[in-house]
């Protein structure tokens, strides 16, 4: 099976990344190269098995709901590439 | 200097042949040097080195060098470092700079190593040749026109080329080693959970484990020693205590029972591997193992789970990089999709966005139960073939990788052909379980591995294993042709 150019763009929308233009095909082919691999899982027989949860079978530890940071935004926002009053900016999201 | 093992260099420092400003100048020299020839290193820091050299001589006069002090070291670039650029191998990280230090770097500073620079790698660690690199392809130092695997090529060819005595390394699915046994090096992934990932830059979440890169298991038992333990700042860190692994070389016992498991000798493994990887199983028997043919029947469905799982987990943990906090920023457009959109698109390479569409296929309405959910089904039975296989010996042997280094450019058009170069790598990860790859032998004048697998928290007889095979073999002492 072969994806589609549909399917495609679904999942650029999904996973918010651009393809463009001249990457479709080689994206497309490989793509389903890869999920062809995959669906070689189909093939296994996993009645009554239980999905991992974890690689060692163990719970995940719990931390006291405490304030343990301290506040370092300069240092933080060094990182970033647009900065107003302290404040990370974004494309602008409301009309 | 640097032909010495890190075992050795600390007798030396300690004995004050050198100090560890002339063991890290000559390094950095042979860095300056040779290292083009090989682009192992996206970063170098020199000045800083040579300060912590100094602040490690001083250490050692006031009389508090552990067996680390002094010893210069590269850190693959997935770690981050504060106030040093941490680059993950991508163009999205380009000019990031962490506000602080990941635990395995903390640690490894507070006993004293010296951090030559950041080692080049996979992008994301997404990769098996090094070649998904921003930053270039590194090479193979036994010969340049070859891959030096990957993810952690960049690590491996340093220590292998000894341009740094030892170095970090992550595995996913084979991460540090494959590059390991492509280069001649020794690699260790350790138990998931064993060494803390804070400050390591997620890409599967219950796959991802640091580990080293050595000449030997030595000295991949001494750099344990000092990486592993709790560190409340990762959810994943175990609380089992953490041994002296390197007292425990001379504890192990040579009288264990090596399983086999025919699966590894397939007919994708080159025969002259095989032969390779046969003759090592030979010199652990005469050295008192017992060896046990054992099967693990699901163990060839590991690439199809892995490449549902990773890129199932990198494609949520990935998500993060929106050129807002951190990382590369598009120009702004005219809405706010289409900014995420071409932000992303232009800050990751090709493998990378190939893992994250695959995740997010594989994770979409429709597809989980079929893909996501099953994979973590075989998963469960992948696990269970080893803990039968553990139920009759102590460690697992085999091969590390079918073939030895393949040329740049090879398999870079077919991923699928890429991916199958961990088919012997990738169980360990997905069991959680401990497994190192140590050289075994020459292929054509290349490197090839030997790979032990144990059970969980089992580094101490991995390690045991690995040392009296060194103990009795030289491969790990064969320097690549103008890097001697």
């Amino acid at each position: 099976m072969s994806l589609t150019i549909d399917e495609l763009n679904r999942l650029t929308e999904l996973a918010r990344l651009e393809i463009t233009s001249p990457e479709v095909p080689d994206v497309l082919a490989k793509l389903t190269n890869i999920v062809a691999m995959v669906d070689q899982l189909q093939a296994a027989d996993t009645d009554d098995v239980l999905p991992m949860a974890h690689p060692l079978d163990r719970q995940q530890r719990l931390r006291p709901d405490e304030v343990t940071e301290s506040d370092q935004h300069e240092r933080y926002q060094r990182n970033a590439g647009m900065v107003e009053r302290d404040l990370y900016l974004v494309p602008k999201v409301i009309e | 200097m640097h032909t010495r093992t890190l075992a050795q260099l600390a007798e030396d420092l300690a004995a004050k042949r050198f100090s560890s400003v002339e063991l890290t100048r000559h390094h950095l020299d042979r860095i300056e040097s040779q290292g083009d020839a090989l682009n192992a290193f996206i970063t170098v820091t020199r000045d800083q080195a040579l300060a912590e050299a100094e602040a490690a001589d001083r250490r050692r006069a006031a009389g508090h060098a552990t067996p680390l002090t002094g010893i210069p070291i590269a850190h693959k670039d997935i770690f981050c470092t504060a106030d040093v650029k941490t680059t993950c191998g991508s163009r999205m990280l380009a000019n990031f700079v962490a506000p602080y230090d990941a635990t395995v770097v903390s640690r490894l500073r507070a006993a004293g190593a010296v951090m030559l620079g950041k080692t080049n790698m996979d992008e994301f660690a997404m990769g098996s040749s090094n070649e998904t690199s921003y930053y270039g392809a590194v090479r193979n130092p036994w010969n340049t026109d070859l891959v030096p695997g990957g993810s952690s090529g960049g690590s491996a060819a340093a220590v292998a080329a000894r341009l740094c005595t030892a170095a970090t390394g992550t595995d996913t699915g084979g991460s540090i080693r494959q590059p390991a046994a492509l280069t001649g090096v020794t690699g260790l992934k350790p138990t998931y959970g064993r060494v803390s990932r804070y400050g390591m830059i997620a890409f599967a979440s219950s796959l991802d484990q640091a580990g080293t890169l050595t000449q030997t298991a030595e000295d991949a038992a001494l750099m344990l020693s000092v990486m592993a333990g709790f560190d409340p700042r990762d959810s994943t860190s175990l609380e089992d205590p953490v041994p002296d692994y390197r007292q425990g070389l001379a504890e192990a016992s040579a009288k264990i029972t090596i399983g086999v498991p025919k699966n590894f000798f397939d007919p994708g493994l080159l025969p002259a591997n095989r032969d390779a990887v046969q003759a090592a199983l030979a010199v652990l028997e005469a050295q008192g193992a017992t060896l046990k043919e054992v099967e693990l029947p699901n163990v060839h469905l590991s690439v199809p789970t892995y490449y549902v799982v990773a890129p199932a987990e990198a494609s949520s943990n990935l998500s993060r990089f929106d050129g807002i906090r951190f990382g590369h920023r598009a120009q702004e457009t005219e809405d706010l999709t289409r900014y995420l959109m071409r932000t992303r698109g232009e800050g990751f390479g090709a493998e990378v966005k190939r893992r994250i569409l695959t995740g997010t296929y594989v994770l979409s309405a429709g597809y989980y139960d079929a893909y996501y959910l099953k994979a973590q089904q075989v998963r469960q039975l992948i696990a269970q073939d080893f803990a039968a296989a553990f139920a009759q010996c102590d460690l697992l042997a085999g091969p590390t990788t079918p073939t030895p280094a393949f040329p740049l450019g090879q398999k870079t058009d077919d991923p699928v052909a890429m991916y199958l170069n961990d088919i012997y790598t990738i169980g360990a990860p997905l069991a959680g379980l401990p497994a190192l790859s140590v050289p075994c032998g020459l292929v054509d004048g290349l490197p090839v591995g030997l790979q032990l697998i144990g059970p969980h928290f089992s580094e101490g007889p991995l390690l045991g294993a690995a040392h009296r095979f060194q103990q009795a073999t030289d491969w790990h002492q064969r320097l690549p042709a103008g890097f001697e």
